[in-house]
């Protein structure tokens, strides 16, 4: 019954994103641009493809960082034409989209603010998508009490920091811990947000946010061996949308070695190759080696559930897989720049490739 | 036992929030509850009241029949033919069009190629104007107290039914079209090699308003033009067999 009316308001722009989406780069795209020299020559492919000339103005030495800014602004751009066009929901929709990219910024801010770096410097380190007008503000504060007094509670992020207020100091941990939570509080609303929207949106948006929630909760797991996050602040970071949830978030929850991990993973069919040997080069017995491999598997899973997303019409979740595809394609021209400017051709192929 | 010590165990895990998460849950489904009570809740007090009518003689379906004027049931029809077909046309035009603009944004060669799918629709409300037409041919005027015939009776009736057959197989046909041609311009967008494929679809869907057309053709096939009544012993028959026509 979607289709009846969902093209009353977003007809249109599903068409301008699915156009977007075409422009992805391909695999003869990229098998072109790993061939490049140099970034000059990177650059001369570069326009031949979607991107165009979005790199004309650069003066000649080139840097990567350019090039990922350059990228990052196209994207902006295209989010930002598509903001400006969309009613609700999917306003409200995208505004989701854009609450984790401003969660990002907050964290740098309030990091780099910790370790006394500039302040201009970070904010132009800050992802333009999660930009908000009281963000200078944040390099000011010391407690999460008064961070959420003076900045947060003005932003749409307010309700997420309500879990995690508490007179406690900054320091790295406490921020680590911040960050998740709010992320946690994030993912469970944007979750329910995209229930309310109904079939089929909450269909596809369930898988995706349900990954990443079980990715967070791994990662969690994982980087949290050895360090003094108590298992049971450990088990409250955990989002409580992801299809690991609850068995295999509370094995998670009580895990000590990345043994157990894989056991917890061993419950959901789709997750059980990630520790598997099949397929990916082996890097080494060690955990290190198995959280490397591990993540490669994490981007290559989101690359082909967002692609999936794509196959079905009527529907919100082309807007978010769009924006989550060509940040991974931005990544993957970084990782392809940098190798190039690096020189370091047998590593060149190690980005993964889209469609 | 087991299973309640395996839970004992977890319980230290759950946290407020994860609470807070299980009754938000549940208030959205006893809301989903309530919702599908309040839809059901109007029809069921429209049908008890309509059988308490039926049972206590205040209303007479046979009469209400008879009673009402044969014109009204015509045109009623003919109404809901040209209205439900527009209906459907405007639409699935409304559902491709605006797909079309979208993905004619980035690859400007679908525009020309997906007006076909908007012909499509567009023949629905056509099939409509046609049906709409023949039917309004057997519309003339008869006076009043010659008009309660069993041909007239007839083809008030075969207008009525033959235009709702027609008007809801339009509204239905249009909308289908519309949705596979929204959906044959974003794949002409993504990949030219899929068009062809998908307008097959899209071709099969058209031709449900078609069926429409032609069994609401033959439904008003055998009956008359309005006419009065031959001669006045027909017409004091009439008054016998339908007592409450005035």
């Amino acid at each position: 019954m979607e289709a009846l009316f969902f093209n009353v308001d977003t007809g249109f722009l599903e068409g301008i994103v699915r156009g977007f989406r075409s422009g992805i780069l391909n695999q003869n795209q990229y098998a072109n641009l790993t061939q490049c020299e140099t970034l000059e020559d990177f650059r001369t492919q570069l326009s031949a493809t979607d991107y165009g000339n979005f790199l004309a103005n650069e003066p000649l030495p080139i840097s990567t960082s350019t090039i990922s800014d350059k990228a990052t602004q196209v994207l902006v751009d295209q989010f930002n034409y598509i903001r400006s066009n969309a009613v609700q929901p999917l306003s409200k929709f995208l505004d989701y989209i854009t609450y984790s990219y401003m969660i990002d910024n907050i964290i740098l801010l309030i990091t780099g603010t910790l370790h006394e770096r500039d302040t201009h410097e970070l904010l132009e380190r800050c992802h333009p998508l999660g930009t908000f007008d009281s963000m200078p503000a944040l390099c000011v504060a010391t407690n999460v009490e008064e961070l959420y007094q003076t900045v947060i509670v003005e932003t749409p992020l307010a309700p997420y920091f309500r879990d995690c207020l508490s007179a406690a100091d900054l320091d790295d941990l406490n921020i680590e811990i911040i960050r998740n939570t709010v992320y946690k509080a994030y993912l469970e609303d944007f979750y329910h947000f995209s229930s309310s929207l109904g079939s089929p949106t909450s269909d596809v948006m369930h898988k995706i946010l349900a990954f990443e929630a079980d990715r967070r909760t791994i990662n969690i797991t994982i980087n949290s061996f050895n360090t003094e996050l108590s298992k049971e602040q450990r088990a409250r970071l955990f989002p409580t949308i992801g299809r690991l949830w609850p068995a295999g978030n509370n094995a998670l929850a009580r895990a000590d070695e990345i043994d157990q991990v894989r056991q917890a993973c061993e419950m959901v069919a789709d997750y059980r190759s990630f520790f598997g040997g099949g397929g990916g080069v082996d890097r080494g017995g060690d955990d290190l080696g198995i959280a490397a491999q591990l993540e490669d598997r994490f981007f290559q899973t989101e690359v082909q559930f967002n692609k999936e997303v794509f196959l079905q019409q009527f529907q919100y979740g082309v807007f978010y897989a769009y924006m989550k595809l060509k940040e991974q394609e931005i990544r993957n021209l970084t990782w392809i720049a940098e190798c190039i400017a690096q020189d370091a051709k047998d590593r060149i192929q190690d980005f993964i490739p889209i469609f | 036992m087991i299973h309640g010590q395996g839970a004992a165990k977890q319980g230290p895990t759950t946290t407020p929030s994860t609470v807070f998460i299980l009754s938000f849950d549940t208030l959205t489904h006893s809301m989903g509850y309530y919702y599908s009570y309040s839809y059901a809740l109007p029809p069921t007090l429209l049908t008890l009241l309509l059988i308490y009518l039926i049972f206590t003689g205040r209303f007479d379906i046979g009469l209400f029949l008879q009673e009402s004027n044969p014109y009204a049931w015509g045109a009623t029809g003919i109404g809901l033919c040209i209205g439900l077909s527009v209906l459907g046309a405007g639409w699935g035009i409304f559902i491709t069009g605006s797909s079309v603009l979208g993905g004619g944004v980035r690859s400007p060669r679908i525009t020309t190629k997906n007006l076909i799918s908007i012909i499509f629709c567009e023949v629905v409300a056509i099939y409509g104007v046609i049906i709409g037409i023949v039917y309004s041919g057997k519309l003339a005027y008869v006076p009043d107290d010659v008009l309660y015939t069993r041909s007239n009776y007839f083809t008030g009736f075969a207008l009525f039914w033959g235009g709702l057959t027609v008007g809801v197989c339009n509204l239905l046909c249009g909308i289908c079209v519309g949705v596979t041609g929204s959906t044959a311009a974003l794949a002409d967008a993504a990949d030219p090699d899929l068009f062809v494929k998908i307008l097959v679809v899209e071709v099969f869907g058209s031709i449900l308003g078609l069926f429409g057309l032609i069994v609401g053709l033959l439904m008003t096939g055998n009956a008359s033009d309005f006419q009065a009544a031959v001669t006045p012993v027909a017409n004091i028959a009439r008054s016998f067999a339908s007592p409450f026509a005035y």
